[in-house]
């Protein structure tokens, strides 16, 4: 039975066909019913404990008590103390952003306009740093920028005034941008590669310069990378701990490592929730960014 | 005209050797400075391989990658089997709930693992908590650990999965299903062995990032239960030194194999998982 005769059959017999789609359902959900389970009890669940304690109050002890509920925790954002680190934290990781994107894009480019067999070669060797251990990847730049490092050794050989880099945010963000660029080269790559060129083509047969064909289609044909890159990138770079643990210094503190001071050092895990639902919104707002400028229509 | 074009293209190809130069000259003085002999890290003192012996020799390391290997091992299997029916449910079936497993599968992904960790942290306490009432004493380790890895894992593996599938069209399993293969059948001999790079693909990238995790581990990690990325995390912040050398370059070899190995198991043009895997979140 071809599935012309499958459908002519099951148009003819409605009850099959609602049986047929009945199992269908039944299989998918039975499917998808251990992800499901596990994802409500090991990450939304986790997300409503977060929630809850950041309204629960901090004893003198340090032990959080779950009563007395309060906003104490909200209202010590707004410290300035804190405020200066979700900003610096913000403004660290749109630079990281930024840098990683114009990087990328002329890089995504280039690999995505080079014969097949070469550009197979040249992803390849943006997906060896994309899978190398990260915590390695960026104790790489601590070994490098340090005192005792290559290049100081180099300045030094050289006798020449020593570079001193390590532990402030310029090397937190070479950090960033090393560990997240190649977050940005796939996405962009992607879109680019998938670019319908006669398009870009066309618009020079209009007379259209190679700049504005650029900018008046290649680019906004390959906004859904850019978005989709800037995410992933941004996201993680707001949150970061381990970039900045290993290569910041201890007084241009970043949200990432205060959050963690919250549940090492002070004991102070309702503020320390509180936070973390402030790195959640900043992700759901990217999110919703992302929703809207329609990055999934491609 | 044409000089125009040649320029840029040649500005193009400066800005990619570039960010390749950029991308491999860090690794690449690690694992040169790794063979120092010298205990003086960024002075050179000859070629010497003792800071292999002394890593391997560590029984604080040699415990902390057997922590780091049942984790991985446990989470990869647990994930992609997870993982994979998760896929299949979504991309193939319409069902109650599928856009809210959707929505919630993609999370993980872009979670910071700060705010993950501390998710992961508080839910074990209070489900310890509770526990702990009833009767038997829980403490973190390497179970909450696993569970752990598990819980990011599975997004990961599905949308890998999910990428693989999206290139597939049903045809075949609609053919299997005419020639009066049973649903069983059908997912076994048709299905699986299609989706099977995927899979497999999903599998090497859980089984990368649960070796590669620090912080979530970290946070929900007990005594005895050291992963090495933790233990070396716990080095790194003290300082730099040949040893440590040794023991990253061990590490990104290990990372570099298991690049080699996922590209083995999806050869052909534009297969590679990571572009297909980026293309299904955008």
């Amino acid at each position: 039975m071809t599935s012309e005769q499958r459908t002519a059959a099951l148009i003819a017999e409605p009850g099959l066909e609602a049986a047929a789609t009945a199992a269908d359902r039944k299989r998918g959900l039975l499917l998808a019913l251990p992800a499901y389970v596990y994802l409500l009890l090991f990450f939304v669940l986790p997300f409503l404990i977060v929630f809850v304690y950041s309204f629960a109050t901090r004893s003198a002890t340090g032990a959080t008590r779950l009563s007395d509920w309060n906003l104490l925790a909200y209202q010590k954002l707004f410290d300035s103390l804190v405020v200066q680190i979700v900003w610096r934290s913000f403004w660290i990781a749109s630079l990281t952003t930024i840098i990683c994107l114009v990087m990328a894009y002329p890089f995504a480019y280039y690999i995505a306009t080079r014969r097949p067999a070469v550009r197979n070669v040249l992803l390849v060797l943006v997906m060896i740093p994309f899978w190398s251990n990260f915590l390695i990847r960026t104790y790489a730049w601590r070994f490098i920028l340090g005192t005792d490092g290559p290049i100081a050794t180099l300045t030094d050989a050289l006798g020449m005034e020593p570079v001193r880099l390590l532990f402030t945010n310029a090397a937190v963000m070479i950090g960033l941008v090393y560990g997240f660029l190649p977050f940005m080269v796939l996405p962009l790559y992607a879109a680019i590669e998938r670019l319908d060129w006669s398009l870009v083509e066309a618009a020079r047969d209009l007379y259209a310069s190679g700049w504005s064909a650029f900018r008046k289609v290649t680019l906004p044909l390959t906004r859904s990378g850019i978005i989709a890159g800037s995410l992933l990138v941004f996201v993680p770079s707001f949150g970061a701990y381990v970039t900045p643990a290993i290569l910041g210094g201890s007084k241009d503190l970043l949200l990432g490592s205060y959050i963690v001071t919250q549940f090492q050092q002070a004991r102070n895990w309702p503020f320390g929730s509180a936070l973390s639902i402030v790195v959640m919104v900043f992700m759901l707002a990217a999110l919703m960014i992302r929703a809207r400028t329609g990055a999934e229509e491609v | 005209m044409t000089t125009r074009t040649t320029s840029l293209d040649r500005a193009l190809a400066a800005n990619t050797w570039f960010v390749y130069a950029f991308f491999y000259l860090p690794i690449l003085v690690l694992v040169v400075f790794s063979f120092n002999a010298s205990t003086r890290v960024g002075i050179w003192r000859g070629f010497s391989t003792r800071w292999y012996g002394e890593v391997l020799r560590n029984p604080e390391v040699l415990d902390a990658l057997k922590n780091s290997l049942i984790v991985a091992a446990l989470s990869t299997v647990a994930a992609t089997v997870i993982g994979t029916a998760a896929a299949l449910a979504i991309d193939r079936y319409r069902f109650r709930g599928r856009r809210g497993l959707d929505g919630i599968l993609y999370l993980p992904i872009i979670i910071p693992d700060v705010t993950m960790a501390v998710m992961m942290l508080l839910f074990f306490a209070r489900a310890f908590a509770l526990i702990d009432a009833a009767g038997p004493r829980f403490q973190l380790g390497i179970g909450s650990i696993t569970l752990s890895h598990i819980a990011f894992n599975i997004s990961f593996v599905a949308v890998v999965v999910r990428a693989r599938l999206g290139q597939l069209d049903g045809s075949l399993e609609e053919a299997a299903r005419d020639l009066y293969a049973n649903s069983w059948q059908t997912f076994r001999r048709v299905t699986l062995p299609l989706i099977l790079p995927g899979v497999l693909g999903g599998a090497l990238l859980a089984l990368t990032l649960s070796l590669d995790d620090v912080v979530v581990t970290a946070f929900v990690s007990g005594p005895g239960s050291t992963t090495l990325p933790v233990y070396v995390f716990g080095l790194v912040r003290r300082g730099v030194s040949p040893a440590i050398n040794a023991i990253s370059t061990i590490m990104l070899v290990a990372s570099i194999g298991l690049v080699a190995l996922s590209l083995v198991f999806q050869r052909g043009p534009k297969a590679s998982r990571n572009t297909e895997m980026i293309k299904e979140t955008t």
